[in-house]
């Protein structure tokens, strides 16, 4: 049963990807990595289960605050970023390309 | 038994509700098919025996940053869509095929990897009295100095999300004395009415605020309707509004019950007579009607 789990977070981190390295809205990507987060909490999750141990679900945990930190540091950088250049596009954001 | 039913309703969820993230058009659908996915992911948890897990997920994930999501949408801008211009040529094909290698390889690597009996955590949550007890006690004795870091992770977050969302103000602030008199000085260069926007229009089918007033010559005015619904797609055209009351003007008009007008406008009360001719072409520039930006800030 556990395998299921796995594969279903495996499709879940797939889908995340594609979708952070199509789509161009800042906040969609940003949902997108949220998305990967949380396939991998599913993981972690099943593995838990799976070796009878509570460590993974610790993990999940762990996974969850850093998360939740990175979500406001990232949509307050979007939301700086769009005051400055009126645009949520990262296409705009281009600085510091070489 | 009921874990194995409650994957299989929701796995198909989780992975319509992930494809829609990333395929519907609208920021928002994407965080509502995203709250989907993460709802589903708790009632995983909950299969799993993680109760905490359930609940934090809810919490946290559902509940603090989906909405921290959307109150970021808001301020962003809703109306925003993504641009379809490939900045590097072939980027997406490209992309959508290494992402679809990528979970096939995931899936066949990582789960072919799994072998063995599933144990399960029945023991474990009942060790310590409960799957809450056991997670405490795994927390504040071996993951006791990663747990302080967190607090210093939060700490940090909260005032890094602080100084970047701080403005400073460059300009004085404007008192509404100086807002009248750019007002006024509007009125006087460019003939823009200083008054208030005129009011959505009344009819007897609709009175909605997407609804535009008519105006005395029976043309609708645009500025009583939001620039941002007007620019909304999907609506519906607006001149179908009044096409019944023109209809009627026209069918009083000819059994002489109604005096003929000779000219757009003519109804126009003697205040917007004053407009310049020029702004008066734009047809939603009767009296009471014309607007200043910002007036009411």
């Amino acid at each position: 049963m556990t395998d299921h789990y796995i594969v279903l977070s495996a499709i879940l981190f797939a889908i995340g990807t594609i979708g952070f390295m199509t789509r161009r809205n800042a906040i969609v990507a940003f949902m997108c990595v949220e998305l990967m987060l949380n396939a991998s909490n599913l993981a972690l999750v099943a593995f838990s289960h799976k070796n009878g141990a509570l460590d993974g679900q610790i993990a999940a945990f762990f996974v969850m605050v850093v998360a939740a930190a990175e979500v406001v540091v990232g949509l307050a950088i979007i939301v700086t970023i769009f005051r400055t250049r009126r645009s949520a596009s990262i296409d705009d954001a281009n600085l510091l390309k070489f | 038994m009921g874990a194995q039913i409650a994957f299989w309703l929701l796995a198909p969820v989780m992975v319509l509700g992930a494809l829609g993230m990333i395929l519907s058009r609208k920021p928002v659908h994407s965080a509502l098919c995203l709250a989907a996915v993460m709802i589903s992911l708790a009632v995983q948890y909950a299969a799993l025996n993680a109760p905490f897990l359930f609940a934090v997920q809810i919490i946290v994930y559902t509940g603090a940053i989906l909405m921290l999501f959307l109150f970021v949408l808001m301020l962003v801008g809703v109306d925003a869509a993504d641009s379809l211009v490939e900045t590097i040529r072939g980027q997406r094909p490209l992309a959508v095929l290494a992402g679809v290698g990528f979970g096939l390889l995931l899936v066949f690597a990582v789960g072919n990897a799994v072998t063995g009996p599933d144990i399960g955590l029945a023991a474990d949550n009942q060790a310590y009295g409960g799957n809450v007890q056991g997670l405490a006690n795994l927390i504040f004795t071996k993951y006791v100095v990663a747990f302080e870091a967190t607090s210093a992770l939060l700490i940090t977050a909260a005032v890094g999300a602080m100084v970047l969302a701080h403005r400073e103000r460059l300009t004085k602030r404007k008192t509404q004395g100086d807002l009248v008199g750019e007002r006024m000085r509007r009125y006087a260069e460019t003939g823009q009415h200083p008054g208030p926007l005129p009011t959505p229009g009344v009819y007897a089918r609709h009175n909605a605020v997407d609804t535009p007033a008519l105006l005395p010559d029976g043309t609708l005015s645009e500025l009583s309707v939001s620039a941002t619904l007007r620019n909304r797609s999907g609506q519906p055209d607006r001149r179908d509004l009044v096409r019944p009351i023109q209809r009627t003007i026209a069918e009083l008009q000819g059994d002489g019950e109604l005096p003929q007008v000779t000219k757009p406008g003519a109804a126009l009360t003697r205040r917007a007579d004053l407009v310049p001719t020029e702004d008066r072409h734009h047809g939603d520039r009767p009296g009471p009607g014309a607007e200043p930006d910002g007036g009411t800030e």
